[in-house]
């Protein structure tokens, strides 16, 4: 039977839509921001970088090829709450394992559906991203007041693994630790796929800790949350830095980064959620179609000297990549890994690989 | 890379007359990039042969050329013009092969043009099917297993070892022409031995039969940088094996998953670097639904059909941007018009769905096969968008003017399961309604994707519908159920149809926009459909962007069918224009992705809308327009009158009364005897038997046809009582409890005459004389204006006619008339108060804005104060002859006589300082190849007899050897002319069939009393002529009028040139 359910915004929009997914007890607070993606939901709902968030997807038909844990960017769903025009129920795919009604039962996460997703995209372009609630009962207009206090804490501590594991390959050509602020798994399996041996360590793992495996790079994660909540995990970057191994970071990794190395974050009004994000690169002048997910980002006008701009965002001329002088790395705010998304910029994990092979970067 | 500085003058190559395959997507692709390069400065020359188009208007390029798209005139043209460069990517095939020859004949190096937008090479690679497997494997491309050969063994033995069914693609035909899928060795051999006839290079394609593969098709972009984007993704709900131009296409594709959508993007893009295009190219992709496994079909380096859906789907102008790249442009140079603040390199992101769905000439074409494949037999489109899939696809379906408001169809419910598998899996065009009909009853999604390999997920969808209907059914009607039928997109109508309820509480529409960021950033199109959703965009829009200025409404004419086509677009596009030019803001409601209408740049505000009732009573709630306007938008528009006028909207222009006065028969027949004009004598008949005794009353022959009709649909001349019932049989079951009229059949001269009436007085700008005589549908018949052979007398009563006609109907605007002179009598046979067909040939030729006037005089304005005065304009110094182009060669099984039903696509024009200097530049445009040698094989109905006898001697004295079938050789040779005897069908193996094989025929001039069947043994000579390229004259005029022509001795090197846009008046 189709229930009620409805979702409040901070600034006192309420949508009336139907709930699917999991049962919603208790109401569920988070950050509503929106992905134009028009595919990859099963990415979307995996990607750990949307902890916290309650996601709406600008294309109104979710659910049409089901689920397939083969597409699981994660082990499981990160973000709180899922918002969508229609969700298919008679899913169609050969590698379609369930319907995503039934995945969203089983992992826990309610939806809302049937409301005007178009409208509360448009409501957060012009507003900024703003937090929502999530409630079965229609909710008190005062309520919405107490919504803009709530912030996402502690988010890269909630989604990093629990301790180090290791992706072994047959012959190893290069060994890199992957710090895992969130990481993708299509970041570890692009590592792989070129010869790889890699080392995934959580977030709090220390400059120390990771120089003892001997890695020949490195490679900082994606992730969730402000990167200013992450302060510990600057100053390891920055002793990091300080040794000449080759470092590539990606979204919140090149966010971090940034910050070791004396740039400054700020959160935009409403970040970049989708797959046709085009950047410029500098040095060869051309234009990639990126996949992204990001709240925050480095301020241009912040770069030290030893940081030289790689990319830039052509719709709104944010940075999108730095490359350092001071040591061998680089870092793009946008995913090469893509999952979902364009494939674009994968030759990145090859510059990478140069990287420590010690070729010209 | 900003403009290149070497060009400062650019020939644009249009696509020529309307054919199916290539319709008036050309024309909007190709006006986007003359305005894109005049916008940078550049001096525009224009090419092209059809008159019907907006890219030929003088406004629209420096020099206008419509001539002949031939490889000498495109020659002649560059020599006077000494254009810099050549735009080849924008004229659909027919630019592409052309610029293709220019270049590779050394044509233009020698004339140091250059080719923009792609090379000699980039085009080889996509159009050779030899270079093209080979370009594929280099970049390692999955291609199918094909072999290229240019010999029917060749395509034998491959088909052995790959297995039976195969495809046959022939090299460089259009939309798939003498292709098809072959089951059999026998079925091999007819349609290789076809397909490599009709190759002009003798070579076809042989490929193993992939049908029931996913058909996906991607529209990228790449620059001179190397930049490239994917514009939109397209899936066809018709699996491999139906062309894409014949299958309902949804935008963006909605079966694949992040994984595979990825992965035929980038091999998208992979393959428009290899080909190092610069602009737009379409790639077509087969995809197994059960793996990975993907292979490329087919890549056209060029804007497409495909890309001017892509382009409405989306509102990416990529015939804009293509034109700017291949002017020097990088993407990221071009500024994006949508969002006004970003630039034209990013990918757009749909938050609707689009439904795309095919119109296709068979209601017209009884006799014409109707099983789709790879040949596209469609002449036209429909689209639609919505938030979800079934309400795209059910205003699609109500938008394609095809009888359905839904997709239940009453002669499906009463089939037999078995009959109803059959028609599954006949593929024909009625096959969604067939699928619907048997999910309806409760056939499994497995099943009927086993028998369709239609993707289960869109049989989910329509069982979803069917579900829906069911609960209808019920009599249901709570206010949730009803809002969740509107928003899979349901009319009251329909839900009162199937429901039995008399009426329902109205829930009004709200808009949306269509920005290409799903809402990412706030842009400023005023592109919008409709929805059932909470928030209205439109009525916001409006809201911010109000002026002070009135609105108007102007309804477009929907899909292009045979007898409403490109000319209405003209003239709803002029219009517009006009319109705006007087201070309106103006509203234009159309559903043909096609066309410039649908441009978001063309109106103040566009709705991409079925042009239903239903469908447009919330644009004009919100718009609250001063005025409508249907006079220009065909049919489809006219059809809203009554509606409107019903609800008191206000129409400009001629009142809904005159156009029921101009069509209601007994109301005409009044008028005309009021006016003391002659019309031929006839009457109203309902069934077969009254149809009867009114034939032989009026004496034979007699003209049928339905009331209320266009193009001539279900027309018919009958000779003999067999001939008024076999008619009579098809018109009532076809329509059902419409009346038929049934006319005395007048032979004798045709005459058409476009008028403008304000109420008071009338400008005639000009009076068409048709070479061929009446009983040839107006717009099947050769057109020549000045009207060459009438009296000053009969000029005066024509003029006479004409005005009091326009003015006693009350006509403001538009009025087009039709008259037949027999016996020194004018009689009149038709009045249309309304833009006509010959309205964009008549206006470029007399340099009268026809269309601006008339739109002024709806306005209030009067001729008098306008500077072209009143009465019969002067004629101009030139002759311009509009010849009709017809693709037979698509629709198998079509008899290509000519009679009362039209069955032309579209038109060319030959303009000349004398007449027969016009009818050799029209007919040379309309494909007729120009020969004094060799054969006319002579075949006529005992009724020509006499009068081929004259006709038969003018070929001989030119030196033709005459060929003719048994009674035409007796008349023949009891004239005392020498003719060679050929048997008919069944008489021998040697007989008319072999003789046109034989390739001794290079004319054919063919009636016969019956036709229509394609059992006719005329009708295969004449079928047969199509396949062979053999022009076959099924009138004795034109036949007369090729004669004169081959006489005067004209060739591209002695015929002129005219610059529409330097005509002297």
């Amino acid at each position: 039977m189709e229930k009620a359910i409805y979702l409040q915004l901070a600034d006192g929009t309420c949508y009336k839509g139907t709930h699917f997914g999991a049962p919603l007890v208790d109401d569920i607070i988070a950050e509503v921001v929106f992905t134009t993606a028009m595919t990859g939901y099963t990415e979307t709902l995996t990607d750990p970088s949307y902890y916290g968030q309650m996601v709406v997807q600008t294309f109104p038909l979710i659910g049409n090829y089901g689920v397939n844990t083969g597409d699981f960017e994660s082990n499981g769903i990160h973000m709180s709450a899922y918002i969508t025009k229609e969700f298919c129920n008679a899913p169609s795919n050969f590698r379609c394992q369930m319907d995503l009604d039934s995945w969203l039962k089983k992992e826990g996460i309610p939806g809302i559906c049937h409301i005007d997703t178009r409208a509360l995209t448009k409501k957060i372009r012009q507003e900024g991203v703003m937090n929502g609630r999530l409630t079965m009962t229609e909710p008190k207009p005062e309520d919405a007041k107490m919504l803009s206090d709530w912030s996402i804490k502690n988010a890269v501590r909630s989604v990093t693994c629990k301790e180090s594991y290791e992706i072994p390959v047959g012959v190893t050509e290069h060994h890199v630790v992957l710090w895992d602020f969130g990481a993708k798994q299509n970041i570890a399996r692009k590592l792989h796929a070129l010869g790889c041996q890699v080392t995934v360590v959580p977030a709090h793992t220390t400059c120390e800790e990771i120089l003892s495996l001997k890695p020949d790079g490195i490679m900082l994660s994606n992730g969730p949350g402000n990167p200013k909540e992450n302060l510990a995990i600057v100053e390891e970057l920055k002793k990091l830095c300080t040794h000449k191994i080759p470092i590539f970071g990606i979204c919140l990794g090149h966010q971090l980064l940034a910050l070791a190395n004396g740039a400054d974050t700020e959160k935009l009004k409403y970040g970049h959620r989708g797959a046709n994000q085009p950047v410029l690169e500098h040095s060869t002048k051309k234009i990639y179609i990126t996949s992204q997910n990001h709240g925050y980002a480095v301020k241009t006008d912040s770069l030290p000297e030893c940081a030289k701009l790689t990319f830039t965002n052509l719709n709104d001329d944010t940075c999108e990549g730095i490359s350092y002088q001071s040591f061998p790395g680089f870092s793009v705010q946008f995913h090469p890994e893509a999952c979902g998304g364009p494939h674009d910029t994968e030759y990145l994990f090859q510059k990478f690989i140069d990287l420590m092979e010690g070729r010209e970067f | 890379m900003p403009l290149n500085p070497k060009l400062k003058k650019v020939l644009v190559i249009g696509s020529g007359p309307i054919v199916i395959g290539q319709a008036a997507e050309f024309d909007y692709a190709g006006t986007q990039a003359c305005r894109a390069l005049k916008e940078e400065g550049l001096e525009v020359v224009l090419a092209n042969s059809n008159p019907a188009t907006i890219m030929t208007d003088a406004a629209m390029a420096d020099h206008v050329y419509i001539e002949p798209l031939t490889l000498d005139f495109l020659k002649k043209i560059i020599k006077k013009e000494k254009p810099d460069g050549i735009l080849s990517t924008l004229g659909g095939q027919t630019g592409l092969t052309l610029s293709m020859q220019l270049a590779k004949e050394g044509f233009l190096e020698e004339q140091g043009v250059i080719l923009l937008g792609a090379n000699p090479e980039t085009i080889a690679k996509a159009e050779d099917r030899q270079i093209f497997k080979d370009t594929m494997e280099a970049i390692r491309e999955p291609i199918i297993p094909s072999v290229v050969t240019n010999t029917l063994d060749g395509a034998l033995k491959f088909a052995h070892t790959v297995k039976y069914p195969v495809i046959v693609r022939p090299a460089y035909t259009l939309g798939g022409t003498g292709g098809g899928i072959a089951e059999s060795e026998e079925e091999l051999r007819e349609i290789a031995s076809s397909g490599l006839r009709q190759s002009p290079i003798h070579q076809i394609l042989v490929e193993k039969c992939i049908s029931g593969w996913k058909e996906i098709e991607f529209e990228v972009m790449r620059d001179s940088a190397g930049n490239v984007i994917t514009i939109c993704s397209m899936e066809n709900f018709d699996p491999v094996g139906i062309h894409t131009g014949d299958s309902i296409v949804v935008a963006p594709a909605l079966t694949l998953a992040d994984k595979e959508y990825q992965m035929l993007r980038s091999a998208a893009l992979h393959i428009i670097d290899a080909m190092s295009i610069e602009g737009g190219c379409n790639v077509q992709f087969a995809l197994n639904p059960e793996s990975f496994e993907y292979a490329v079909i087919e890549v056209n380096p060029r804007v497409s059909r495909s890309s001017a859906l892509a382009s409405k789907a989306t509102g990416y102008p990529i015939a804009r941007v293509a034109a700017k790249i291949a002017i020097g442009y990088r993407m990221d140079e071009i500024a994006n018009e949508i969002t006004g603040k970003t630039k034209a390199c990013f990918e757009p992101t749909l938050d609707y769905v689009v439904v795309k769905f095919p119109k296709w000439p068979f209601d017209k074409f009884v006799y014409a096969a109707r099983q789709l494949g790879t040949q596209m037999k469609a002449t036209g489109e429909v689209m639609s968008i919505g938030r979800s899939f079934e309400q795209a696809l059910l205003k699609a379906v109500r938008g394609a003017e095809i009888s359905h408001d839904y997709l239940d169809d009453a002669k499906m419910r009463a089939m037999s399961d078995a009959s109803l598998t059959e028609k599954i899996l006949a593929k024909d065009d009625e096959r969604i309604f067939a699928i619907y009909e048997a999910l309806y009853r409760g056939y499994s999604i497995k099943k009927l994707h086993e028998l369709t390999m239609v993707d289960e997920w869109f049989l989910a969808k329509l069982v979803n519908l069917c579900n829906m209907e069911k609960k209808l059914a019920k009599g249901e009607l709570d206010s949730d159920f009803i809002r969740i039928l509107k928003q899979n997109g349901f009319t009251d109508k329909t839900i009162c149809r199937l429901s039995g309820a008399k009426s329902i509480k109205r829930l009004p529409y709200s808009y949306k926009m269509v920005d290409t960021c799903g809402a990412e950033f706030d842009a400023q199109t005023p592109y919008f459909y409709s929805a059932y959703d909470e928030e209205d965009e439109a009525a916001s829009f409006i809201e911010e962007h109000a002026g002070k200025k009135p609105v108007v409404i102007v309804f477009g004419s929907g899909p292009i069918r045979i007898g409403q086509g490109i000319e209405f677009d003209y003239a709803s596009v002029h219009c517009v224009w006009a319109l705006k030019n007087a201070g309106y803001e103006v509203v234009i409601v159309n559903n043909n992705p096609e066309t410039v209408s649908t441009d978001f740049n063309t109106a103040d505000r566009l709705y991409f809308e079925p042009l239903t009732p239903e469908d447009v009573a919330d644009i004009i709630r919100i718009e609250k327009p001063v005025g409508t306007v249907v006079a220009f938008g065909g049919q489809t528009a006219i059809r809203l009158t009554k509606w409107l006028s019903d609800n008191h909207i206000p129409i400009l222009g001629t009142p809904a009364d005159s156009i029921d006065a101009a069509e209601d028969r007994g109301r005409f027949e009044a008028l005309l005897k009021d006016l003391h004009i002659e019309q031929p004598k006839g009457t109203t008949v309902h069934t077969r038997a009254e149809a009867l005794v009114a034939a032989n009353t009026l004496g034979y022959p007699v003209l049928l046809r339905p009331s209320y009709v266009l193009g001539g649909q279900n027309m018919i001349i009958a000779f003999s009582d067999a001939d008024v019932s076999e008619y009579m049989d098809i018109i009532l079951s076809h329509m059902e409890g419409n009346l038929v009229l049934i006319d005395k059949y007048m032979m004798g001269t045709e005459l058409e005459v476009d008028a403008i009436c304000d109420g008071e007085d009338v400008l005639i700008p000009g009076i068409m004389q048709h070479i061929d005589r009446a009983g040839i549908h107006s717009g099947d018949s050769i057109a020549v204006y000045p009207a060459w052979s009438i009296t000053e007398e009969q000029k005066e009563k024509l003029v006479d006619y004409s005005t009091k006609l326009a003015i006693s109907l009350h006509t403001k605007g538009l009025i087009n008339i039709q008259y037949v002179i027999s016996n020194d009598q004018v009689y009149v046979i038709e009045v249309n108060p309304r833009s006509s067909r010959t309205v964009p040939y008549l206006s470029k030729v007399t340099g009268i804005p026809m269309i601006d006037i008339a739109t002024d005089v709806m306005l209030g304005r009067k001729l008098k104060e306008m500077p072209y005065g009143t009465g019969l304009y002067p004629s101009a110094p030139y002759t311009a002859i509009k010849v009709p182009v017809f693709s037979f060669e698509k629709l198998s099984g079509l008899d290509t006589m000519l009679g009362p039903e039209m069955k032309s696509t579209g038109e060319v024009l030959g303009i000349a300082p004398t007449m027969s200097e016009a009818l050799y530049k029209g007919l040379l445009g309309a494909g007729y190849n120009f020969t004094n040698k060799g054969g006319v094989l002579i075949t006529v109905r005992d009724t020509d007899k006499q009068e081929i006898i004259g006709i038969a001697k003018e070929y001989a004295d030119l030196g033709f050897h005459l060929y003719a079938t048994e009674g035409t050789t007796k008349a023949l040779r009891d004239a005392g002319l020498s003719v060679t005897l050929v048997h008919k069908i069944h008489e021998s193996e040697q007989n008319t069939l072999s003789i046109l094989e034989s390739g001794k025929i290079n004319y054919i001039i063919s009636t016969s009393a019956k036709g229509r069947s394609p059992l006719r043994g005329s009708v295969k000579v004449r079928r047969r002529s199509v396949e062979l390229g053999i022009p076959c004259l099924t009138s004795l005029d034109a036949a007369v009028a090729l004669a004169e022509t081959l006489k005067c001795g004209f060739h591209p090197e002695n015929a002129s040139l005219v610059d529409i846009c330097k005509l002297q008046h």
